[in-house]
């Protein structure tokens, strides 16, 4: 399998502007990935799908993902000065990671047998800064993924030749794969329910009962 | 009419019968389905059409695909927000006297996919349903059961009097509004003349 | 007839230049959703120039059930259940794919009965999807369904095998993270010995009957042609691919399972029209039920799943990970984001029937309304799939 440093390296060197960022996978099956910037994504793509000794002519799968907004806490040790004696204090430490969409881009070559290789889009937020570009024109297998993901998280992706809703219907006005989204009401009768559903269903008991 | 008359005309070859049970009859022995499946409880109907649980010797000889032709409706499958009107419509379509199964969980009520947004949880919201059939999917055998008693309840139904069948009675619609796309839901969510939700004791 | 609603930025009616058409109107076509022979809730718009296509586009999402969210809100096992509904014909294919992701994902080791039970089990469900298929195909053809009483005898055995083994007949659930749910009654193998043994004489009496038949290769030869420069470009796997002639089975490069251990070739087409997209389901039963012959000669005995697999409390580690098989229908695919909690952070399913619908207008144009039932009918779509 090809090292994904070199990949980096040949990729950053074949196309001014790209930028590459190495994503780490912590679990056993070791499929790190590659971060894309935006403004290359389309020039990154036609390159690794023409240069000859990679060919990845076969987009498997494309994904999008919603990564909210997280408030990461961190315990770090700080010397503080406490009752005049300089000491070592624990200090909770609290950063936002800003939210974003994201698109992961799986990878094969049909010709030379060999992938996967991932790599990933980002947009910038999630709420007015979602325009990722489209890699339909490189890949003619992500129209209707890309149309998805569209429609389930709002992702506008530029360049792409038909980009409507797919799943839901035309009037539809929310993006349901998104974690804050909130579902219509309609669970006036549950027989057996319990935990979140429990909730919602309280809503709807009649009055005394 | 007294029976014991009536074995007597039989061995003579004349057959009596009332007007009501012979309408019955010949109805309850000739459904002709709708060919209308919509997810995995639809290759079971299909199985149950083949020849290993053959459907056709009730009655139900051929799936019509068309509503105008057909008087029965089997519901089986999910039933999702986005096809709903359609159902609604197809219903619509049907001319009188028709009937309605909903197969499967997920047309009586949601089934396993009920948290969903775009899921309708029971196709008994927006239109009259006859028989239900649980079963994630019901096995074939269930479902001519289910025709069976299908075919119970035609008979029962009366042609004359108060409780008598809703295709004769002027007063029942037989056509119910079609839910039109809303922007988060459906337009309305479930029709009222017809669901009404049941009250549980909890 | 329901009307067509276009959205605001696609226009069905092209120009009537670039048509050709010399006097008169196009014709505004929606085929479905309820329609005997789309396959399910699938819906499309064409428009015709008398009997020919000019314009196709089609509509789904009349079955989308949110099996994404659903698995975001249930636990890893809970989604097992869901994934049988997915592609209703292959549960015990969907069960195998997820089951390889989440093995990939938590690092399991599969015991050697259980990989070879497996194999068996998915050989098993190709063989009854491709003869349902071959059914369903023939009867789009006009055959009124007697080929379909054919194909759903054999699939009734399947079925029967598949209910002695795990309890039930289409929605088997069997499949657990590093083996199986439970091991083969006595008596199972040889059951399944008996129906394989069996098997080569419907294949026999169906293309005695069907593959040799003029009106079938009148109206499928040279139909729906799908060019090769466009076939890998569009991500289409499975018979769809081959048919083309070109060389890809995931059996063959990723060699999952014990694969590598049998010996199968794999039919390849030429032309890529529909006539070889039903070869190549033909051929492909002859070859499953060889590797079928192959592994019931040899399947040890041992355990049936991985020691160090939890049922209850089951939490990978925070990562990724993409596993993907080949199912009948062309290459199914899971990719799962864990965050460490026993729920999945992101789960999705990599359909093969939806991505192979991306070029169903490219190789329904020109043809007649007629061509595009066997065209669609080819391309094997299952709307569980297609809309999840």
């Amino acid at each position: 399998m090809l090292a994904l440093e070199s990949i980096k390296t040949q990729v950053e060197q074949a196309i001014p502007g790209a930028k590459l960022e190495i994503v780490k996978n912590d679990a056993p099956s070791a499929q790190h990935s590659l971060l894309v910037n935006n403004t290359s994504g389309l020039a990154v793509a036609k390159y690794l799908r023409d240069e000859p000794s990679w060919r990845f002519d076969y987009a498997s799968n494309v994904t999008g993902v919603d990564w909210p907004e997280l408030e990461l806490t961190e315990k770090i040790k700080v010397k503080k000065v406490v009752d005049g004696v300089e000491k070592e204090v624990e200090e909770v430490k609290k950063t936002v990671r800003p939210g974003y969409l994201e698109t992961v881009y799986h990878l094969y070559s049909m010709e030379l047998k060999h992938g996967p290789l991932i790599i990933r889009l980002r947009t910038e937020n999630r709420t007015d800064k979602v325009h990722l570009p489209s890699l339909t024109p490189v890949w003619r297998g992500a129209e209707f993924q890309e149309r998805e993901i569209f429609d389930l998280y709002g992702i506008v992706f530029d360049g792409h030749p038909d980009l409507r809703r797919i799943l839901m219907w035309d009037g539809f006005k929310d993006f349901p794969m998104r974690k804050d989204y909130a579902e219509p009401d309609d669970y006036e009768y549950e027989p057996t329910p319990h935990d979140e559903v429990l909730d919602k269903a309280k809503q709807h008991y009649p009055a005394g009962a | 009419m007294d029976e014991g008359l009536r074995s007597e005309l039989q061995k003579q070859g004349v057959f009596t019968t009332t007007l009501e049970d012979l309408y019955n009859w010949g109805r309850k022995n000739s459904v002709w389905p709708l060919g209308f499946g919509l997810a995995c409880c639809a290759i079971e109907m299909i199985a149950a059409s083949m020849s290993r649980w053959d459907l056709a010797r009730f009655g139900a000889e051929v799936f019509r695909p068309s509503p105008r032709q057909a008087d029965l409706m089997i519901v089986a499958g999910t039933v999702t927000k986005k096809m709903a009107p359609q159902v609604v419509r197809l219903y619509n379509q049907m001319p009188e006297p028709k009937y309605v199964i909903a197969m499967g969980a997920c047309a009586i009520s949601g089934g396993p996919f009920k948290q969903g947004y775009n899921v309708l949880k029971g196709i008994d919201r927006f239109i009259p349903v006859d028989v239900h059939i649980p079963g994630c999917p019901p096995r074939p055998e269930a479902l001519l059961h289910a025709f069976m008693t299908l075919q119970e309840k035609i008979d029962q139904q009366q042609l004359t009097g108060e409780g008598r069948a809703r295709h004769l009675n002027a007063d029942q619609p037989s056509e119910f509004p079609v839910p039109e796309f809303g922007e988060h839901d459906l337009q309305p969510p479930n029709n009222p003349a017809v669901w009404k939700a049941p009250v549980l004791k909890r | 007839m329901q009307s067509i609603e276009p959205s605001k930025n696609f226009e069905i009616r092209p120009k009537l230049s670039d048509a050709g058409a010399v006097e008169g109107e196009l014709l505004e076509v929606s085929m479905g959703p309820q329609h005997p022979s789309t396959h399910g809730v699938f819906r499309m718009d064409i428009v015709l120039d008398g009997e020919q296509v000019v314009k196709l586009k089609p509509v789904f999402g009349y079955l989308h059930r949110n099996h994404e969210k659903i698995g975001e809100g249930t636990t890893y096992l809970g989604s097992m259940p869901y994934t049988d509904r997915l592609d209703y014909f292959c549960s015990m294919t969907n069960n195998w794919a997820y089951a390889l992701a989440v093995e990939k994902l938590a690092g399991l080791q599969v015991p050697e009965r259980a990989e070879y039970l497996r194999v068996i089990l998915a050989e098993l469900t190709r063989l009854q999807n491709h003869a349902s298929l071959c059914g369903f195909f023939v009867q789009d053809m006009g055959a009124s369904g007697t080929p379909l009483m054919y194909a759903f005898r054999e699939r009734e055995k399947v079925l029967d095998l598949f209910e002695a083994i795990s309890g039930a007949r289409m929605m088997c659930n069997f499949m657990r993270f590093g083996g199986l749910r439970c091991d083969a009654p006595v008596g199972w193998l040889e059951q399944v010995q008996k129906v394989v043994d069996e098997f080569p004489a419907f294949l026999d009496e169906f293309q005695a009957l069907l593959s040799e038949n003029e009106i079938l290769m009148a109206r499928t030869q040279n139909v729906g042609v799908l060019p090769r420069d466009l076939v890998v470009n569009a991500s289409i796997t499975g018979p769809l691919l081959r048919a083309v002639g070109v060389n890809y089975d995931i059996r063959k490069v990723d060699k999952y399972g014990i694969y590598d251990r049998f010996h199968f070739r794999v039919p390849l087409g030429e032309r890529g029209d529909v006539y070889d997209r039903y070869m190549m389901r033909v051929l492909e039963m002859r070859e499953s039920v060889g590797i079928l012959q192959q592994a019931l000669k040899s399947v040890p005995g041992g355990p049936i799943v991985d020691p160090k697999a939890k049922l209850r409390g089951f939490r990978p580690k925070a990562g990724e990970a993409y596993g993907r098989i080949e199912g009948p229908k062309g290459e199914l695919g899971f990719y799962l984001i864990s965050d460490g909690s026993p729920n999945p952070y992101r789960y999705r399913v990599r359909p093969p029937s939806y991505i192979n619908l991306t070029v169903l207008e490219d190789m329904c144009l020109g043809h007649n309304v007629a061509d595009v039932v066997i065209i669609l009918g080819s391309v094997d779509i299952v709307l569980g799939e297609v809309d999840r």
